[in-house]
């Protein structure tokens, strides 16, 4: 007895109406407590003046006033959810602009770094592991094994020092930033090439560091089904062992490593603080950790959400592959 | 089909036959385990043959023989032809040309024999492709038929439907259509009703006897309960740790057993009480005729019979020597000293 | 349910009694809002004689692992009752349940799921042991021993892990951990399915043997009827979650009643009459 296809197909959108109500409810709770614990970290963004003897308290009074920051917490927070909803997301002390304008600039910053680098080490990720998977227990895979574990064992902070390193030595990349001095002047595909130049150290790095636990979670998955009976029956049948690989063990291999991909998506925008700030690149990384220094804490609050809109949309991601992947996920039981 | 490996044949028209067949499974630090030992085996065109034993005879790891699909570790020796083919010595890329093509097997379990993310027409499909060139239409026709000639009556369900979606009898069908749709010379079931109710296990084999009908592929049946081969094999040969004990036609030896073994695992099946061609009831039995004892890991230098411990019929040399295989009538085979007793 | 039998029955009182036991399970899939029923037992009157062998048949799917659940207080039932040593405890809570618990044991098909491969065999039967009661670890593992020795285990195994052992040694382990606690009612959920015939002839020996020198009372639930036929006291049919046919073994096969029942029994595989001739002895 099959339930009809109907129904089926109106609830996704039930569904993601479902999803999107606890994304919200989500959202909110993550910028309360996040509000909360900022407002609770000693100190504010004035404090500094009030080291200076040539500003008097009475201006850092003044300037506390004028920008809310004398108000008790709950009016605070009204007042940020009210600058949400009209599109500003809070407004930032040191950069005098609002928040959203800031963060979309630096969120597109680290938005290019961070899905390049997890294309590429996906795509890398992936077939390696399949082909250590089948070569188990031989030199190949053993080689591998232990490259991975070599690099897993080299924290991500020594991995892009040693990476800026040998660019400074050799002059072979143009070092810091996003892009040269004189961008602007530059032909189309020289600013390109500058671009592309910029990126290869932090990008480097962050598949670097990715690629050892992608890799084995590859190979790990591959490994267990390689062991089930469906595929030495496939190979009693004739199929060659290339669309043993990938058309068989692979897709059945594949949901704990969707999983993972969705992890990934979700840490998109909190993933490359560390490499961000050692190549200099101007993405989120370096601007929440001035705000956090300076307590600039609209900016914090705003990358906090900013990370956790990602983090939803990696799992919402993860669940809807899982079931276009997966069958067993998707239909019912006879 | 006369080639330099093949062998001369006195029986021209042999499909299968294997000559001396042992092997040995590799056992890291330990002595090699024996699996099978000298196994002489031949199957006709279109014939259907059984071939009988309990678990650790050897039985699977015949059939994975003859498929090529033992592990590596695996110590062979002997010889396999197919149609005059040795395929003792051949590459992989050889054998996957032979596989499901020529030589299918039907494995246990078909729910696990089968991808849990690929519909059961595409895996069908990927055996033709595997073999043939065509198109996806072609394909899909040809699957079609098969899962018809398995006894399939809902076959656009079928084709759509993933493995988990399917019931056991229908799961057994899907393997069978596998099995056949390349039109193999041979065909291998090992314990294709082990999992299934006793009310499919007819349906499964009377499916396997159209294919025999309708192909004329031979059918080699492998399983552990006797009754499933009368009135459905040819020939019987029974297995017994890695050794064929006893071989010959099915009512000639369910009639009359020679090796005590045979006659132990007949005595197994449960004796109906007939009432006017009904079945009224079993032979009540305070006590089942068991065979004692259990097929252990027998000892490879060990001389004397492997069934030994366990035989009612057994005597002083039974211990010392290893029966040599006779004739007693033409077509018939035992390996006992005291056949027959 | 059939006179005679239920006249005999009736002059000792039932060990287990279940009367208009009702069970549906409801299916749903992720995103459909539409789910489905299955009716898995429909007013089911079942009753199991003490000290007797009573097996319980069906195909797939008729409701018998369901049942079997449900008499072993694994499974809740939707409705109905359960009798069980006078006391009615389909309603009971868990806390009241306990010290039943050691008298109905269940053992599975799966043998290899069912014993946790971590442990050594003489521990998975000291497990039960253990949670009962308090004695001290010689105590234990010599009780272990002596009950692998009663159902024909080597005392020698005691520390192999259930991997190590065939499916046969394993249902055996299976019955001593199950026998451990002497319940007195053993519950067999197709625990010889998947077996050789001559595994299964040996297993069944061993509780016809268990059952007269412990006295106890063994459900035996199959799908095939030639398989019990042969040392059953009572039978039960089984069908879509009904009970069609109950009554002794003779009745059931000699005078079967139910479509279903002549089903099972057409299906039963023998070797033809004409081979049954020789089978006394040798050669003919």
């Amino acid at each position: 007895m099959m339930p009809s296809m109907t129904s089926a197909v109106k609830s996704p959108i039930r569904y993601l109406e479902r999803r999107a109500i606890h994304a919200i409810l989500l959202l909110l709770g993550a910028s309360l407590l996040s509000f909360l614990f900022s407002s609770l970290a000693p100190g504010s963004f004035f404090d500094e003046m009030k080291l200076n003897p040539q500003i008097s308290p009475e201006t850092v009074a003044a300037l506390r006033s004028q920008y809310g920051l004398d108000q008790p917490l709950p009016v605070r927070y009204v007042r940020w959810v009210k600058s949400v909803l009209r599109g500003e997301w809070g407004y930032s002390f040191a950069y005098n602009q609002p928040v959203r304008s800031l963060l979309m600039v630096r969120a597109r910053n680290t938005l290019l770094l961070t899905t390049l680098a997890l294309a590429l080490a996906w795509l890398i990720a992936v077939p390696i592991g399949v082909w250590i998977a089948s070569r188990r227990g031989r030199w190949d895979d053993q080689l591998a094994s232990a490259s991975t574990s070599l690099l897993l064992s080299v924290p991500e902070l020594v991995l892009a020092l040693g990476l800026l390193y040998l660019v400074i030595r050799t002059h072979a990349l143009p070092v810091g930033g996003m892009v040269s001095t004189g961008f602007d002047r530059l032909g189309s595909w020289e600013q390109v090439r500058d671009l592309a130049a910029h990126l290869i150290v932090p990008v480097t790095t962050l598949v670097l560091a990715s690629l050892p636990i992608l890799i084995r979670h590859v190979r790990a998955s591959m490994i267990e089904v390689l062991q089930a009976p469906f595929i030495q029956a496939a190979r009693g049948h004739g199929i060659s062992r290339s669309r043993l690989l990938f058309c068989y063990a692979l897709p059945a291999a594949a949901n704990p490593l969707i999983s993972l991909f969705g992890l990934s998506v979700a840490g998109l925008l909190s993933g490359s603080l560390l490499v961000e700030v050692i190549a200099g690149w101007p993405g989120l990384g370096p601007l929440l950790l001035e705000a956090c220094f300076s307590r600039d804490i609209y900016v914090v609050i705003g990358v906090v959400m900013a990370s956790t809109m990602f983090m939803i949309l990696g799992s919402l991601l993860a669940d809807v592959m899982l079931v276009v992947a997966d069958p067993r996920v998707r239909t019912d039981h006879a | 089909m006369s080639t330099p490996n093949s062998m001369p044949s006195t029986c021209a028209s042999a499909l299968l036959r294997v000559r001396g067949l042992t092997v040995n499974y590799d056992a890291r630090n330990q002595q090699p385990v024996p699996a099978l030992r000298q196994v002489d085996l031949e199957i006709a065109p279109g014939e259907i043959v059984g071939i009988l034993g309990e678990s650790g005879s050897g039985k699977s790891t015949l059939a994975l023989s003859i498929l090529g699909l033992l592990p590596e570790s695996a110590q062979v020796e002997g010889s396999i032809f197919l149609e005059g083919e040795n395929l003792s010595s051949m590459a992989e890329s050889r054998w996957a040309a032979i596989r499901g093509a020529r030589i299918a097997m039907i494995f246990q379990e078909p729910g696990l024999s089968l991808s849990p993310v690929m519909r059961a027409g595409d895996q069908i499909g990927e055996v033709i492709r595997a073999h043939r060139n065509g198109s996806s239409k072609q394909r899909k026709q040809e699957v079609q038929s098969a899962l018809k000639d398995a006894g399939i009556a809902d076959v656009e369900r079928i084709y759509r439907a993933y493995p988990h979606q399917l019931s056991g009898g229908e799961l057994h069908r899907v393997a069978i259509a596998q099995a056949l749709v390349c039109r193999p010379a041979l065909v291998i079931a090992d314990e294709p009703t082990r999992s299934l109710d006793v009310t499919m296990q007819s349906e499964i084999q009377n499916a396997l006897l159209d294919i025999n009908r309708k192909y004329g592929s031979a059918l080699l049946f492998i399983t552990h309960n006797p009754a499933l081969l009368a009135g459905f094999a040819d020939r019987v040969l029974v297995m017994y740790a890695g050794r064929i004990v006893e071989a010959g036609p099915v009512a000639q030896m369910y009639r009359g057993p020679l090796h005590p073994y045979t006659r132990g695992l007949l005595q197994l099946v449960p004796e109906p009480v007939m009432h006017s061609g009904h079945i009224s009831g079993f032979a009540r039995r305070e006590r089942l005729a068991a065979i004692p004892g259990s097929l252990t890991r027998f000892d490879p230098l060990g001389r004397g019979c492997a069934f030994e411990p366990r035989c009612s019929a057994r005597t002083a040399n039974c211990q010392i020597e290893s029966p040599e295989e006779i004739a007693p009538e033409p077509d018939r085979r035992v390996s006992c000293f005291n056949y027959g007793n | 349910m059939g006179t005679e039998a239920g006249a005999t029955r009736a002059l000792q009182p039932a060990l287990m009694r279940a009367r208009g036991l009702g069970k549906r399970y409801v299916q749903r899939t992720p995103f459909s809002q539409q789910s489905f029923a299955i009716e898995a037992l429909v007013n089911v009157d079942f009753e199991i004689a003490p000290g007797c062998l009573t097996a319980l048949v069906g195909e797939s799917g008729s409701g018998k692992s369901t049942l079997a659940s449900c008499l072993a207080m694994i499974g809740k039932p939707d409705s109905g009752e359960i009798w069980f040593e006078g006391n009615e405890i389909s309603h009971w809570s868990k806390r009241k349940l306990a010290p039943l618990r050691p008298k109905i044991q269940l053992v599975f098909q799966d043998s290899a799921g069912a014993l946790d491969p971590r442990f050594s065999a003489a521990q998975i039967i000291e497990e039960p042991l253990e949670i009962q009661r308090r004695e001290s670890r010689q105590t234990l593992r010599a009780r272990a021993r002596e009950l692998m020795e009663e159902v024909g285990l080597s005392p020698d195994w005691a520390n192999r892990s259930p991997l190590q052992l065939s499916g046969g040694q394993r249902q055996r382990l299976a019955i001593a951990r199950a026998i451990a606690l002497k319940p007195s009612l053993l519950i067999l959920d197709e625990s010889l399915s998947g077996l050789d015939l001559s595994t299964q002839a040996q297993i069944l020996n061993l509780l016809l043997d268990l059952k007269a020198a412990r006295s106890l009372t063994v459900l035996l639930i199959s799908h095939d009827l030639s398989l019990v036929g042969q040392v059953a006291d009572f039978v039960a049919v089984m069908h879509q979650g009904r009970i069609v046919e109950s009554a002794s073994t003779r009745q059931v096969f000699g005078s079967a009643q139910h479509p279903q029942t002549c089903k099972l029994l057409a299906s039963v595989r023998v070797l033809e009459a004409a081979f049954q001739t020789a089978r006394a002895g040798g050669r003919g």
